[in-house]
C-alpha cells in the first residue's frame, strides 16, 4: 500500500461569501491524519459548503487550507487527490462498476496489472465482485452508495470527503452502511470528513463533531463532549435537548445556578456568561426521572403518551402550563399527575440571548 | 358513453351489470379518451405529408415516356442529373459536420451559470430567424468582390486579386453555416445541460483534468446527441435550395440536388422526373441518417443524470 499519510490538515480561518451572503465565516479547524471528522448542522448551515471548499470545488474567499506544510487551497480538485462521496453519488452511468471504480487509478497512471488487482481489493472490501460488470442504473441504492465508496477511496487518497452519503437511502439501509462506512474506517485508516444533518449518524461515526450554524463554528469536540456538554443553547437543542425552559435567574454560584418560574426551582450546571436575568434551561427527554425521590423535583401532568417500545415519550404539562416532554418505562396515561425530577449536573442553564425560534427550529 | 360519467355512477353500473365499466375496461387495454386528442394532428399529418408523399411516389412511376422506373434510370445515366447527389453531399456533409463541431466547445463553456448567458444565447441565435434571403444579401456585401473583407485584405495587401467567396461553393457554405449553426448550437446546449454536473466534479476529485473529463464522462454521454444534431443538421444543409442559387453558382459547382428536382417540374414541366429526383433526395437523407443511427446505437443512450 502506497503511504498517502500525513499528520495533519488544517483549515486556517476559511470562509465563504456568495455575493452578500456569508456561506461559512472563519472556520479553523486542525485534523490529525486518520480521524474522522462530521461536519453537522441544518441545512444552510455552511457544511456543505465548507466541504466544497475543501474539494476544490469552491474557491476560498478567505483563509487557507494546510496539508502538513503544504499549502493546497489554490489547487484544483484534480491536483488535490482527495476522493469524494456525492449525495446523488455521481457515478457515470455509461461506465461498469469495474470501470466506475478504476477511474481514480485510470487518471493516475496506475499500471493495467496493479489497477485490476486494486480495484478487485476494494470490490471485495464493499461486497461488490459479483456486480463488477453491471450498470449503475441496474444496481440498487445501496449498491450505488457502495459504488461511490468503493470509488473514493480505491486511490487511497489522503482525505476522503463524504457529503451526506447517507440521505438518500432508506432507514434500515442506512444503519448497515453506518456501521460499514465506520468499518471501512477502522480498516483503513483514512482521514474522513462526513457531512450530515443527522446528529445520531455524526455521533455514532465521528471521532469528532464540528457543529456548524449560519456559516459559524458553534462547537467542536468528540462526541461526548459535544452531546454531554453542549456549548451553547443552539447545539444543545440539535443535541436532542427537547427541553428548553425560559427561566428567571435566581443565584449563580460558580458552576451551579438556579432558575426558578414556571413553578418550578431548578439547579443545574451554569454555561456561558449567566448575567442576564433571564436563562434557558436545557433538559433531555431521557435524563428525566419518574416517581423518584431526587434533587429538582416538579409535580407534572401528562397529556400526550407516545408509545416508543420499551420506554413511552410523555408530554406533561408544568404547573406554569410549559410542556415537559421526557422517556419513561413507566405506563402513564394522559391525565395522570406524576412527580418527576432530573440530576443537578443534566440541567444545563444557558443565556437566554438567542432567539427561541431558531433553537425550537432545529430542535 | 356520450356523456363524462362520473365516478360515482360508473361504480354504481359496475355494480349492477357485475363486470367492470366500459372506461375501465378499454383503461386495462391502454386507450384512454385523452387519447382523442391527437386526432387533429394524425388528420394534419396524413392530408399534408403522408398524402402528398404517396402522390409523389405514385407520380415518380409514372413517366410521360417509358416503363415505371425510366425516370430514375434517366437519374442515374445523366451525370448532369447523377451528379448533383455528390454535389449537394459535398456541401451538405461538411456544412452539417462543422456546425456541430463549432457547437461543441461553445455550448461546453456555456453549459454553466453566468452572468450573462441569456444575452449571450441569444445573440447566438438571432441567425435563426434571418431569412436566408437577408443572410445571402449580407453575404454579398461583406464578402463579394467590392465587400469589406476583400477591401480590408487588399488595404493591407494581403491579396492582389478580390478573394472569390460567393457565386461559387463557399458562399453556399458559408450561409449554411450562418443558419444552421445556432440550430445545432440550441440543440447541443440542451443536450449538454442535461448532464449531471457533478458527474465531471466527481472525475476531477478523482484526479481527471478538463481534458479527461470531456474525454472519458462528457463526451461519451453527449455522443448519442451529437448524432441526433448532426442528422438534424445534414438534412437541412442536404435540401438547400435559395442560397444554391442567390450566393451560389447554380448552373455549376452548386448545381444541389434541390435544383435538379426544381428544374425538371417548374421549367420543364415534368412533374413525374421531379417527383422522382425528389424521392432519390430523400432515400439518401435517409440513408445517411441510418448510417449515422447505426453508429449511435452502438453508443451508451442511458440516463445522464448523476444515480444513473
Amino acid at each position: 500500500m502506497q503511504d498517502q499519510r500525513f499528520s495533519e490538515l488544517r483549515l486556517a480561518g476559511i470562509g465563504r461569501t456568495f455575493g452578500a451572503q456569508a456561506a461559512l465565516r472563519d472556520l479553523s479547524l486542525t485534523i490529525r491524519g486518520g480521524e474522522f471528522i462530521a461536519l453537522l448542522g441544518p441545512s444552510g448551515c455552511g457544511k456543505s459548503t465548507a466541504l466544497n471548499c475543501l474539494a476544490g470545488l469552491l474557491p476560498l474567499t478567505t483563509g487557507s487550507i494546510w496539508l502538513d506544510d503544504r499549502r493546497i487551497d489554490g489547487l484544483p480538485p484534480e491536483r488535490r487527490g482527495f476522493g469524494m462521496v456525492f449525495q446523488n453519488y455521481a457515478l457515470f452511468p455509461h461506465m461498469t462498476v469495474r470501470d466506475n471504480i478504476a477511474f481514480g487509478l485510470k487518471m493516475r497512471k496506475v499500471p493495467k496489472s496493479e489497477l485490476l488487482r486494486r480495484v478487485d481489493d476494494v470490490m471485495r472490501l464493499v461486497r461488490l465482485e459479483d456486480h463488477a460488470g453491471k450498470l449503475p442504473p441496474q444496481l440498487s441504492g445501496g449498491q450505488q452508495q457502495r459504488v461511490a465508496i468503493a470509488r473514493a477511496i480505491v486511490y487511497e487518497p489522503p482525505v476522503v470527503l463524504m457529503d451526506e452519503p447517507l440521505s438518500n437511502l432508506d432507514a434500515q439501509l442506512r444503519l448497515a452502511m453506518r456501521t460499514e462506512i465506520r468499518r471501512l474506517h477502522q480498516t483503513l485508516h483514512l482521514t474522513t470528513i462526513y457531512v450530515t444533518h443527522d446528529q445520531v449518524e455524526a455521533l455514532s461515526m465521528a471521532d469528532r463533531l464540528v457543529v456548524l450554524r449560519e456559516g459559524i463554528v458553534q462547537q467542536v469536540g468528540t462526541p461526548d463532549e459535544v452531546y454531554g456538554d453542549p456549548a451553547n443553547r443552539y447545539v444543545a437543542g440539535f443535541m436532542g435537548y427537547r427541553n428548553m425552559l425560559e427561566l428567571d435567574v435566581a443565584r449563580v454560584t460558580g458552576t451551579e445556578a438556579v432558575v426558578t418560574g414556571q413553578g418550578v426551582r431548578f439547579t443545574g450546571r451554569a454555561f456561558g456568561q449567566l448575567e442576564t436575568t433571564r436563562a434557558v434551561a436545557a433538559i433531555r427527554p431521557e435524563d428525566i426521572v419518574v416517581e423518584a425521590a431526587g434533587p429538582n423535583q416538579v409535580q407534572v401532568i401528562a397529556e400526550v403518551v407516545e408509545y416508543h417500545g420499551h420506554e413511552m415519550l410523555v408530554e406533561a404539562r408544568l404547573p406554569g402550563g410549559d410542556p415537559l416532554f421526557f422517556r419513561t418505562e413507566k405506563r402513564l396515561a394522559p391525565g395522570d399527575a406524576t412527580t418527576v425530577s432530573v440530576p443537578t449536573d443534566r440541567v444545563l442553564v444557558y443565556p437566554a440571548d438567542t432567539p427561541a425560534a431558531l433553537v425550537e427550529e432545529v430542535a | 358513453m356520450t356523456v363524462a360519467a362520473t365516478p360515482e355512477a360508473t361504480a354504481a353500473i359496475a355494480a349492477r351489470t357485475g363486470r367492470p365499466s366500459l372506461r375501465h375496461r378499454l383503461a386495462e387495454r391502454g386507450i384512454d379518451r385523452v387519447l382523442l386528442l391527437l386526432v387533429p394532428g394524425v388528420l394534419f399529418l396524413v392530408l399534408l405529408f403522408v398524402y402528398p408523399f404517396l402522390y409523389g411516389l405514385q407520380l415518380s412511376f409514372a413517366p410521360e415516356q417509358g416503363g415505371p422506373l425510366s425516370n430514375y434510370q434517366t437519374f442515374f445515366s445523366d451525370p448532369y442529373l447523377r451528379d448533383t447527389i455528390a454535389t449537394t453531399m459535398w456541401i451538405g456533409l461538411p456544412a452539417a459536420l462543422i456546425n456541430v463541431l463549432a457547437s461543441v466547445p461553445i455550448a461546453y463553456q456555456m453549459r454553466g451559470r453566468f452572468r450573462g448567458k441569456r444575452t449571450l444565447t441569444t445573440l447566438l441565435v438571432v441567425p435563426i430567424t434571418l431569412g436566408t434571403v437577408l443572410t445571402a444579401e449580407g453575404l454579398i456585401q461583406y464578402v463579394g468582390p467590392s465587400g469589406w473583407v476583400n477591401k480590408f485584405l487588399r488595404d493591407f495587401g494581403l491579396v492582389d486579386q478580390p478573394l472569390i467567396l460567393i457565386h461559387n461553393y463557399w458562399g453556399v457554405f458559408f450561409s449554411l453555416v450562418i443558419t444552421g449553426f445556432p440550430f445545432a448550437f440550441l440543440l447541443v446546449l440542451s443536450y449538454l445541460s442535461g448532464i449531471d454536473p457533478t458527474l465531471e466534479q466527481a472525475a476531477a476529485s478523482m484526479g481527471a483534468g478538463w481534458r479527461q473529463r470531456f474525454r472519458y464522462v462528457t463526451l461519451p454521454l453527449l455522443a448519442p446527441g451529437l448524432a441526433i444534431t448532426f442528422c438534424l443538421s445534414f438534412v437541412l444543409a442536404f435540401s438547400v435550395f435559395p442560397s444554391a442559387n442567390l450566393v451560389g453558382d447554380p448552373s455549376g459547382s452548386t448545381r444541389v440536388i434541390a435544383i435538379a428536382a426544381f428544374h425538371a417540374a417548374f421549367e420543364q414541366y415534368d412533374y413525374s422526373m421531379g417527383s422522382a429526383i425528389a424521392m432519390i433526395m430523400g432515400a439518401v437523407m435517409l440513408a445517411v441518417i441510418a448510417l449515422v443511427l447505426g453508429w449511435r446505437s452502438t453508443l451508451y443512450r442511458g440516463a445522464t443524470g448523476g444515480k444513473g
